[in-house]
């Protein structure tokens, strides 16, 4: 029997964690602020990689933005890669070394802003790697501004009176443009704003690994993460307004399935 | 018909080729590149000999896709290697100071189409305090010899180096042979990423602000960036390279690098073989220029002639060291073949000995003249 804990007065002793959920590829705390999604994409990524029992294989190119700091945190081989660049670094590394996992965890400043080129033609030339983008629609790391991906009327810190299609122009949908590519095994949006949508998009990981490992090409996962801070919306609103507002411009779901039958 | 057997070693191949080889005998096992005149013909000869050695050349989409491919594959643990001509290198050069930065070894061929790239070569474009050590061959067999050796010291220092060619070296053919250079072998390179230590707490992490992972700290970039520089002063006191003849009684010291060096060579040996008390040095590294080494070879000299094929770029460093920086002039320019692809005239034998002699003016003339001693040669 637990003895009853008293709930009127302090607790006497010190507080004790009883239980750690963290997966055990996680080896350090990260320094996100409450209420970021990228951490959570994170875990899937790492859990999925325990899953597939790829990890010692695994090798992970890590390009700027606030899930940088990843890099300290991952128990995975890591090459932090130039702005933009990683599916460049990730196809000379699997080029080489054909039998290593390689993934690249990106956000949309630096996939969709800086990097576009290099996803696009590592897409179009098939690499058999698997980009993760993290997508939150603005400069997290910055503080706020606007990117390639920020969705009309959306308030940033370079867009104060909202993004204006006149002035700003439009959010480019990577994921649609990479799925209408030859060349590309697996294409797929998901996000991580509730329980259910976080097991859907670790499905999403999973496939796109899968198929990297089935040799069947290119692979991205578009993973939509909240942003708060960056939104400058409280902690706990993050997932409502990132469903009323990113989820409506980038629609969660396959875009492009794997066509060889599953598990054949 | 020649009085001189064929030598049966030697084969005759562009340079391109040549370097391409040298390149897969040192190891190089991937290749990423965008075409670019000279540049080109050494992009085509690894596209067509590296998959036979077991290697990948890819055609990227652009030059800073071309070095951040060969920056993965390196930090894989293969021997990579990239290049371009100065413009297209201009496009690489964030990259080349990432690969300096975070200790992953690269070699960058600058098939250059002038000698207007030394500045961007020794000085670089990058961002931090790091240097890319070049070597600038007169000639295609010396060409072959670095592409070797720069390979070696690519992955003895953990930097990236250079290969200053040019349309002489890249786009001529002559009589080779191409041989592994005898270096010391060097140690595995276990910091390579592999994934084998992933779940171990020792994964392993390449990155140009080394913090390393929470379960084994890394020195950050405050002690690793100063590392970083105390391994360049290590490098630039250790891989001078220079060549230098009949320096020792010299009133006249030319100075030149790369194929314009072997024509000021050649004028200095028709001059002196005309009486003229006149040397030759040629810094064969431009970073670590061989600073100490032109002093010693400048000490009694008059006249320090830089020859160079741009607006003056290689005298700054020859300014710092000459003995007597007062003596040094510049006789060069900026000469460029009207396509834009190659050099102008002033790269030939007769006007460079018009400048040399003309620079050593002031000096007493107790040579044969000049339009004697060219027919004497005859």
């Amino acid at each position: 029997m637990t003895d009853i804990v008293a709930t009127d007065r302090p607790p006497e002793g010190a507080a004790e964690k009883v239980a750690d959920f963290r997966p055990s590829l996680i080896v350090g705390e990260h320094s996100l602020c409450p209420g970021c999604g990228e951490p959570v994409a994170l875990r899937i990524l790492l859990e999925t990689l325990q899953e597939l029992e790829i990890v010692q294989r695994s090798i992970g190119v890590v390009g700027h933005g606030c899930y940088g700091s990843f890099v300290r945190i991952m128990d995975v081989d890591v090459l932090q890669c130039l702005h933009g660049r990683a599916p460049a670094c990730a196809t000379g590394i699997k080029r080489v070394r054909p039998d290593a996992a390689v993934f690249t965890l990106q956000g949309d400043g630096d996939m969709v802003n800086e990097g576009l080129a290099e996803v696009i033609h590592a897409a179009a030339r098939g690499e058999n790697i698997t980009c993760i983008l993290l997508n939150n629609g603005v400069f997290g790391d910055t503080g706020g501004q606007q990117t390639a991906t920020t969705v009309l009327g959306q308030r940033t810190k370079t867009s104060l009176e909202g993004r204006d299609p006149a002035h700003h122009g439009y959010p480019i949908r990577i994921a649609d443009i990479v799925s209408g590519l030859e060349g590309v095994g697996y294409v797929a949006r998901g996000t991580v704003g509730t329980p259910r949508d976080v097991a859907r998009a670790k499905r999403m990981i999973r496939e796109a690994l899968e198929s990297q490992l089935a040799g069947e090409g290119f692979s991205l996962v578009e993973i939509l993460t909240m942003c708060p801070t960056g939104w400058f919306v409280g902690a706990p609103q993050g997932p409502d307004y990132m469903e009323q507002s990113m989820a409506r411009e980038y629609a969660p779901g396959e875009l492009r399935a794997r066509s060889a039958p599953r598990g054949a | 018909m020649s009085d001189h057997p064929p030598d049966a070693g030697l084969e005759l191949l562009e340079g391109s080729t040549a370097i391409a080889r040298s390149a897969i005998t040192a190891g190089c096992r991937f290749f990423a590149g965008y075409p670019m005149s000279p540049f080109t013909s050494l992009l085509e000869s690894m596209a067509r000999l590296l998959p036979d050695s077991g290697g990948v050349c890819i055609n990227a989409e652009s030059e800073i896709e071309g070095v951040n491919m060969a920056l993965g594959a390196s930090a894989a643990g293969a021997r990579a290697a990239t290049g371009s001509c100065g413009q297209g290198i201009a496009l690489m050069q964030e990259a080349i100071a990432e690969t300096a930065l975070n200790e992953t070894p690269l070699v960058i061929f600058n098939m250059a189409r002038n000698q207007q790239d030394y500045f961007q070569c020794t000085r670089g474009g990058g961002w931090g305090d790091y240097r890319t050590l070049t070597l600038a061959p007169k000639d295609i067999p010396e060409a072959v010899k670095h592409t070797q050796l720069l390979f070696h010291l690519a992955d003895a220092y953990r930097i990236p180096t250079i290969l200053y060619g040019d349309p002489l070296i890249a786009q001529t053919r002559i009589g080779v042979r191409i041989e592994r250079l005898d270096l010391p072998q060097l140690p595995a390179k276990d910091w390579a990423l592999d994934g084998s230590r992933g779940g171990t707490g020792h994964s392993r992490q390449v990155w140009t602000w080394a913090m390393g992972k929470t379960t084994e700290p890394g020195p950050g970039p405050d002690r690793h960036w100063q590392a970083i520089a105390e391994k360049f002063e290590r490098v630039a006191a250790a891989e001078q390279r220079y060549e230098s003849f009949r320096v020792a009684d010299a009133d006249t010291v030319v100075v030149a690098f790369g194929s314009a060096a072997k024509f000021t060579a050649h004028v200095v040996e028709e001059l002196r073989a005309g009486g003229y008390r006149i040397g030759h040095f040629r810094p064969v590294t431009l970073w670590p220029f061989p600073g100490e080494a032109l002093a010693r070879a400048t000490a009694g000299a008059r006249n320090v002639l830089v020859f160079e094929l741009n607006a003056g770029q290689m005298i700054d460093d020859v300014r710092q060291h000459a003995a007597d920086r007062s003596a040094v002039r510049a006789i060069g320019g900026v000469s460029i073949h009207e396509s834009g692809l190659s050099y102008g005239p002033l790269l030939d034998v007769p006007v460079i000995r018009e400048r040399i002699l003309a620079g050593m003016s002031g000096e007493p003339r107790t040579g044969t003249p000049v339009h004697d001693l060219a027919r004497s040669l005859l």
